[in-house]
C-alpha cells in the first residue's frame, strides 16, 4: 500500500464511518459490535505491524499497551456524567488522545530495554512487560483491581472506530514510506549495516515502539467504551499473541494483508460460534446441522492456525514486499 | 530466621519443578533456536497421564506406595516423551527451514490446541480434577522447620533426574551428538550425525522431564486442570532465559532463582504480585546481562 492509496482509504473510511454512525442504530447491535471489534483489531494489528513487521522488533506485549489506554481513557471519561452529543464526543476525543499518550509512555519504557536485547530475548521481555502491566492493574484498587472497572459511557461508534482505524493505517503507511521511515526497514533488514551507514538504530526502534503503543492505547480506549467493562485479566498475553498471529498471517510488513487477517481472525471465532449454535445470529435460520462444533470451536481455531502456518508461512496474501533477499 | 528457612525450603521445592521444565525449553532452544511454547502443556499432560494411570497401576501395585509412585512417574514420562516426539514430527519438522517466527506461531497453535482439546468435555474437561495420592505422606520435623515428605521427594527426584540428564548429555553417544548439533547443525550432519534423530531424542528427553515436573507439581498441588501448564510453563521459560537460554546449568540455576524469589515475595510481600515476579527479575537481570546469567555473549559477525 502506498501513501496515495492510504490517503484515499483515509478519506473514504472517514466518510463511510460518518455515514455508518448515523445508520448504526438501524442495524442489529450484534453485528455493530462485531464491526467495532474488527476496527479495534485492525488498529491493533496495523500498529503492531509497525513494530514487528517494519522495524523487525518482536513484541509480544501489545495487549499491555491496550490495557494502559483502556484504563487511562476510562478513568478520564468516568469523571463526567451525562453529556450532550458535542461535549460527549469532545471529551471522548481528548480521552482517546490521552489513552494513546499514556500507552506511548509505556511504549517508551518498553522501548528502552530493546536497545540491548534482540530476537527471542526481546520477545520474552515484551511479554513480561505486558504481564507486569496486567498485574499492576490487578493490584490498583482505585480502578477496581481484579474486579474490573465499569465504564459509564458507551461512546464508541462507527465514526470513531473506523475513522481511527483509517488514521492508523494512514499514519503507519506514510511513516514507513517517508524518507525518515526507510530507516525502520533498514533496521529490520540488517541492523549492523544500517548502523554502519549512520542510521540511529536505537532511535528507530524506540520510535517504532512509541508509535505502535500510541495506537494500541487508542484501540484500548475504543475497546473500553465499546464493552463498557474492563478487567485486567482481559488483557492477558494470549490476546497479545492473537494480534501477533494477525500480523504474521497477513504477512509481516504488508499492511493490506494484515488488515485482511485482522478482519478474518475476528470473524472466524464469531462464525464458528454461529455454526456451533452457541450464538443465535439474527437474520439467519436457526437450523444448524453442525452443532457439534460447539465444544470444538476453539479446537478448530487452533488447528486452522497450525495448518495455515504449515501451508502458508509467508502469510495468506503473498504480495510483493520491499525486502530484497540476499 | 526459622520462617525464612521455611520459605527457602518451599522455594527450593517449587524451583526444582521449574528447573525440570526449564531444561526442556533450553534443550530445544539450544538445538532448534526456537521457543517451544507447547512445553508447558506437555507438563500438564504429564500430570493428567499420572491421573489416569494411577488407577490402572493400583490394580497390581497398591497406591499410595513408593514403588507405585515410581511406576506412575516412569509411565507418565514415557507417554509424554512419545507425545513430544509426535509434536515435533508433525508440527515443527515441516517448518525446519522456515523463519523462526513461523515456528513460534505454530508452537503457540499447538499449545492452544492441546489446551482446548484438554478442556473438551470428552477429553479431560475444564473443571479441576483431584490428583490421587500416589505417595504416602509423612510430616517431618527438622529443628523448628516443618517439612512435608512430598517436598523432600520433589528435591530428591529432581536431583536424581538432573544427575541422569548430565550423564546422558555428557557421557553417552547420543548426548555427544546433541551437543554437536547444538554447536553446529550443518557440521554435525557432515560428520554423519542423523540430525532428525537427535532432535527427536531432544524432544523426548525434554518432554519426559516436563512430565516428571507435572507429576511432582500434582503431588504437591493436587487440583489439576487443562490450563495448569500455562503459568508454570511461563515461569520455567523465564527461568531458562534468565540462566542464559541454551545452557543446561543456567536453566537449573534460573529455575531455583525464580522459585525462591517467588516464594519469598509471596511470603513476605503479597501474593497478588506472584505472576509479575518472574518477569521483573528477568528484566532486571537482562538489563545487566543481556544474554542471561550463564549465557555466552554471541559475537556478531558482519
Amino acid at each position: 500500500m502506498n501513501v496515495r492509496h492510504a490517503k484515499l482509504l483515509l478519506l473514504g473510511a472517514l466518510i463511510l464511518s460518518l455515514l455508518g454512525a448515523f445508520v448504526a442504530n438501524q442495524i442489529n447491535p450484534y453485528y455493530v459490535f462485531i464491526a467495532y471489534d474488527i476496527a479495534i483489531a485492525i488498529i491493533m494489528a496495523v500498529s503492531l505491524n509497525l513494530i514487528n513487521g517494519y522495524a523487525g522488533q518482536f513484541s509480544l506485549g501489545h495487549a499491555g499497551f491496550m490495557a494502559v489506554g483502556a484504563y487511562a481513557s476510562a478513568v478520564i471519561t468516568n469523571h463526567f456524567g451525562e453529556l450532550n452529543f458535542f461535549a460527549g464526543n469532545a471529551v471522548f476525543a481528548v480521552a482517546l488522545f490521552a489513552a494513546g499518550l499514556a500507552a506511548a509512555v509505556a511504549g517508551l519504557l518498553v522501548g528502552i530495554p530493546t536497545l540491548r536485547l534482540r530476537g527471542d530475548y526481546l520477545a520474552i521481555v515484551t511479554l513480561g512487560f505486558g504481564e507486569i502491566i496486567r498485574v499492576i492493574f490487578q493490584n490498583l484498587d482505585s480502578v477496581g483491581g481484579p474486579r474490573g472497572l465499569s465504564v459509564q459511557h458507551g461512546w464508541t461508534n462507527f465514526f470513531w472506530a473506523f475513522g481511527l482505524a483509517a488514521v492508523t493505517v494512514y499514519v503507519v503507511t506514510s511513516l514507513v514510506n517517508s524518507t525518515y521511515g526507510r530507516g525502520f526497514i533498514a533496521v529490520r533488514d540488517d541492523e549492523v549495516a544500517a548502523e554502519a551507514i549512520g542510521i540511529n538504530t536505537t532511535k528507530y526502534k524506540v520510535t517504532a515502539f512509541v508509535v505502535g503503543a500510541f495506537f494500541a492505547g487508542v484501540a484500548g480506549g475504543l475497546y473500553a467504551h465499546e464493552k463498557q467493562f474492563i478487567t485486567p485479566s482481559g488483557f492477558g498475553f494470549m490476546w497479545s499473541i492473537s494480534f501477533v498471529v494477525m500480523v504474521i498471517l497477513g504477512g509481516m510488513g504488508n499492511t493490506i494483508g494484515v488488515i485482511l487477517a485482522a478482519v478474518l481472525l475476528t470473524l472466524l471465532p464469531e462464525g464458528l460460534r454461529y455454526v456451533a449454535g452457541i450464538q443465535h445470529v439474527p437474520g439467519f435460520s436457526a437450523d444448524r446441522p453442525l452443532s457439534w462444533v460447539g465444544d470444538t470451536r476453539m479446537i478448530i481455531y487452533s488447528l486452522l492456525l497450525i495448518i495455515l502456518m504449515l501451508t502458508r508461512p509467508q502469510g495468506l496474501l503473498r504480495l510483493k514486499t520491499q525486502t530484497i533477499k540476499s | 530466621m526459622t520462617e525464612f528457612l521455611q520459605q527457602l525450603i518451599n522455594g527450593l521445592a517449587l524451583g526444582s519443578i521449574f528447573a525440570l521444565v526449564a531444561l526442556g525449553y533450553t534443550m530445544v532452544y539450544g538445538i532448534l533456536r526456537f521457543i517451544n511454547f507447547a512445553h508447558g502443556d506437555v507438563f500438564m499432560l504429564g500430570a493428567f497421564a499420572g491421573l489416569y494411570l494411577a488407577p490402572k497401576i493400583a490394580v497390581f501395585m497398591p497406591l499410595p506406595s513408593v514403588g507405585g509412585a515410581i511406576l506412575v512417574l516412569a509411565a507418565a514420562m514415557l507417554i509424554c516423551a512419545v507425545l513430544g516426539v509426535l509434536i515435533e514430527r508433525f508440527a515443527y519438522r515441516p517448518l525446519r527451514n522456515s523463519p523462526k517466527l513461523t515456528v513460534l506461531i505454530t508452537a503457540i497453535g499447538v499449545s492452544l490446541l492441546i489446551e482446548y482439546v484438554g478442556q473438551n468435555r470428552f477429553v479431560f474437561g475444564a473443571a479441576p480434577k483431584r490428583f490421587p495420592d500416589i505417595l504416602p505422606v509423612y510430616p517431618m520435623k527438622l529443628g523448628g522447620l516443618s517439612l512435608s515428605s512430598n517436598q523432600v521427594v520433589v528435591l530428591v527426584v529432581t536431583l536424581l533426574l538432573l544427575v541422569a540428564l548430565r550423564f546422558v548429555v555428557q557421557k553417552t553417544k547420543i548426548g555427544t551428538a546433541m551437543r554437536a548439533v547444538a554447536f553446529n547443525p550443518e557440521a554435525a550432519a557432515l560428520v554423519g550425525i542423523n540430525v532428525d534423530v537427535v532432535i527427536s531424542f531432544t524432544f523426548a528427553l525434554g518432554s519426559a522431564l516436563a512430565a516428571a515436573g507435572g507429576i511432582l507439581w500434582a503431588v504437591n498441588y493436587p487440583a489439576i486442570d487443562p490450563l495448569m501448564g500455562i503459568l508454570p510453563g511461563l515461569n520455567a521459560f523465564v527461568a531458562a532465559v534468565l540462566g542464559g537460554i541454551g545452557d543446561l546449568s543456567g536453566a537449573v540455576l534460573g529455575g531455583f532463582i525464580i522459585g525462591i524469589t517467588q516464594t519469598l515475595v509471596v511470603g513476605y510481600i503479597s501474593s497478588t504480585y506472584r505472576d509479575a515476579i518472574a518477569f521483573t527479575v528477568l528484566i532486571l537481570i537482562l538489563l545487566v546481562k543481556p544474554s542471561g546469567l550463564l549465557g555466552k555473549r554471541e559475537v556478531e559477525k558482519v
